[in-house]
């Protein structure tokens, strides 16, 4: 971008930015898949999915890949394998043990295939190296303002839906047995989250980019309960880690040479290693405040 | 008063294997049963059947008046003990907040219901005597202090019915005697039937008002005096067991299959080692 410049006048700086409508849409779209992504991402770190997450992203890709050689929306078919892999996911029978280790490397293997399917599709569709590179690592240009509309949907409708299950998933992702022994509809908690997940994904790919989604739906959520271990406080923090990060990630994508999931992954890294400096340094603190208190509970405990 | 549990020739089956038949028994409001035999006689099955996640094989189960899971929600439940993950990061009380109202849609509005929601709460750690720990990530606590937190959340929707399994395991001897205490209160305070799995019947000795004793497929009943005697176990075991009593009024078992766990520590040497059929 050849005569912007960063000046010291942020607000000066802003306007700039916020002159072209494409810069305006990466903000809107941005925002609020900071939020969507910060708050499902809460719920990934606590019911440790994240191998999920990272293979619902990937598999979006060879969906996107194959709409672009097809003719049809990359987003609509990013959007469609990633929910489809989430149903499959849901779907497929519990497993334990040592079946539980031998089916993620099933998953694993399979996620390497849709990579490379993707990639073979991209190939076929004359797509130029730059989309494939922007479904990849990301990008803030070509973001229409129809898509930010769908995108506005889509978020009111997950974000309805995560607040009215909020407790129920929280207790069924804690304690799964004694949530459904007391009423609760894990099982079905369990695939309405996975595919409410795959949507998400989607959407933040859209930004992001496929192998990047990371940065905006775990980071954010493993730095906020870093700081805070309220469930509802660490929601709000992921969700002001990942708007902040979006922020400062596409004014510096404005300003800078460099691209946007290069900012946002190195953002949002930054953060984290920040948090976990300072919850080791908070945690060394109150375990030595903590010593003389033990041997008076543990008297005082006997009613 | 409905009774809280009415067990009539009950069967459970793991699989297609028979775990254990003919258990006949009515628990009452404010009553206290323990629920004892060896590692896989079932103990933990039965618990299952009664929150309706497990079939009967046979007979009738009928749960605070109903059917087995009709009546979950006025049920408290403590599974037997499962790890925490040590990175969890959610403190003792909201662990306990879920108890409460964990099953309930959409977000709590701030205002006097949150406040009473709180104060209860603060009311059940404090009963289980977990005030010093509840605000700490449940992850960091010791096995024992996750233990009481886990008891207040079972103990958070004022249940009618609490079905417990191994509450015990993780406490060591004083921590043992205060938590069977503190349910032995609340079982004849609250008038809540009571139904404790253990391994060592000593510290809910004083409180109990009868055993369900399950072994080799097989199921004794009755008040803790006429179960725990060297002629019932012996039958039921099929193994020659003495039951002794010592001065301060604690059971010790001999020449069970089972030995180190229904001992208290002291007599451990004492008992020989497995004489088979500890599996049912
Ligand atoms: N769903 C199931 N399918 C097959 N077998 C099962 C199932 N559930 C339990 N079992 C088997 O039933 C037996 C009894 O299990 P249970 O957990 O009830 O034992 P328990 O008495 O609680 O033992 P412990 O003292 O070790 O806790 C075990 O041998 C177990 O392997
Ligand atoms: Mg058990």
């Amino acid at each position: 971008m050849p005569e912007v410049s960063f000046g010291p006048n942020l607000l000066a700086d802003l306007a700039q930015m916020w002159s072209l409508p494409f810069m305006v849409n990466a903000f809107r779209a941005g925002t609020l898949v900071a939020v969507l992504a910060a708050l499902a991402g809460y719920f990934v770190v606590l019911r440790r999915q994240t191998f999920a997450a990272h293979t619902l992203s990937v598999v979006g890709f060879p969906g996107a890949t194959a709409a672009a050689w097809l003719g049809w929306s990359v987003t609509g078919g990013y959007l469609a394998a990633s929910v489809a892999a989430a149903a499959v996911f849901a779907l497929r029978p519990r497993a334990t043990g040592r079946r539980q280790r031998a089916e993620s490397a099933v998953i694993g293997t399979a996620a390497a295939f849709a990579l490379a399917c993707g990639f073979l599709f991209s190939t076929r569709s004359q797509g130029s190296v730059d989309g494939t590179t922007a479904l990849l690592f990301g990008s803030v240009l070509g973001i229409s303002t129809g898509q930010v509309v769908t995108l506005t949907w889509l978020a009111v409708v997950v974000l309805v839906l995560l607040t009215v299950v909020a407790r129920p998933l929280l207790f069924g992702s804690l304690d799964p047995v004694v949530a459904r022994a007391g009423g609760v509809p894990v099982r079905l908690l369990d695939a309405g989250f996975l595919v409410t997940l795959g949507a998400v994904i989607a959407m933040t790919a859209q930004i992001t980019g496929a192998l990047l989604v990371f940065a905006l739906l775990v980071l954010p959520a493993a730095t906020a309960q870093r700081l805070t271990a309220r469930p509802l406080r660490a929601a709000l923090v992921a969700v002001a880690i990942a708007v902040a990060t979006t922020w400062v990630a596409l004014t510096a994508t404005f300003y800078t040479p460099y691209p946007v999931g290069f900012w946002l992954a190195d953002l949002a890294f930054a953060g984290f290693v920040l948090a976990t400096g300072v919850g080791a340094v908070r945690g060394r603190w109150h375990r030595s405040g903590r010593v003389a208190a033990v041997p008076a509970m543990v008297v005082g405990g006997t009613p | 008063m409905t009774p809280a549990l009415v067990m009539t020739d009950v069967a459970v089956r793991a699989g297609r294997r028979l775990l254990w038949s003919g258990l006949t028994a009515q628990l009452q409001p404010g009553e206290f049963t323990a629920v004892l035999g060896p590692n896989g006689a079932g103990k933990s099955t039965l618990i299952k059947a009664v929150l309706g996640l497990h079939p009967l094989a046979a007979g009738r189960l009928t749960v605070l008046g109903g059917a087995p899971g009709e009546s979950n929600r006025e049920i408290g439940y403590l599974p037997q003990r499962r790890s925490v993950d040590p990175t969890l990061r959610v403190r003792g009380i909201d662990i306990v907040r879920l108890g409460l109202d964990g099953h309930r849609y959409g977000l709590p509005l701030p205002g006097r219901g949150a406040r009473r929601a709180a104060a209860e709460v603060d009311a059940l750690v404090e009963l289980v005597g977990a005030t010093g720990w509840a605000h700490r990530p449940v992850g960091e606590l010791s096995g024992g202090e996750q233990q009481r937190l886990l008891i207040a959340q079972a103990l958070a929707r004022r249940p009618r019915l609490l079905l417990l399994d191994e509450p015990l395991d993780a406490l060591d001897l004083a921590n043992q005697a205060a938590i069977a205490g503190l349910i032995g209160r609340i079982c004849t305070d609250r008038q809540v039937s009571v139904v404790m799995v253990a391994h060592d019947v000593n510290p809910i000795l004083p409180y109990l008002d009868r055993v369900l004793y399950l072994a080799n497929g097989r199921v004794a009943t009755g008040p803790p005096g006429a179960v725990i005697t060297s002629e019932t176990l012996t039958a039921l075991l099929g193994a020659p067991i003495e039951v002794l009593s010592t001065a301060d009024g604690r059971l010790v078992v001999v020449g069970q299959p089972e030995a180190p766990h229904l001992h208290s520590a002291r007599h451990r040497d004492e008992a020989p080692q497995p004489g088979g059929g500890g599996r049912a």
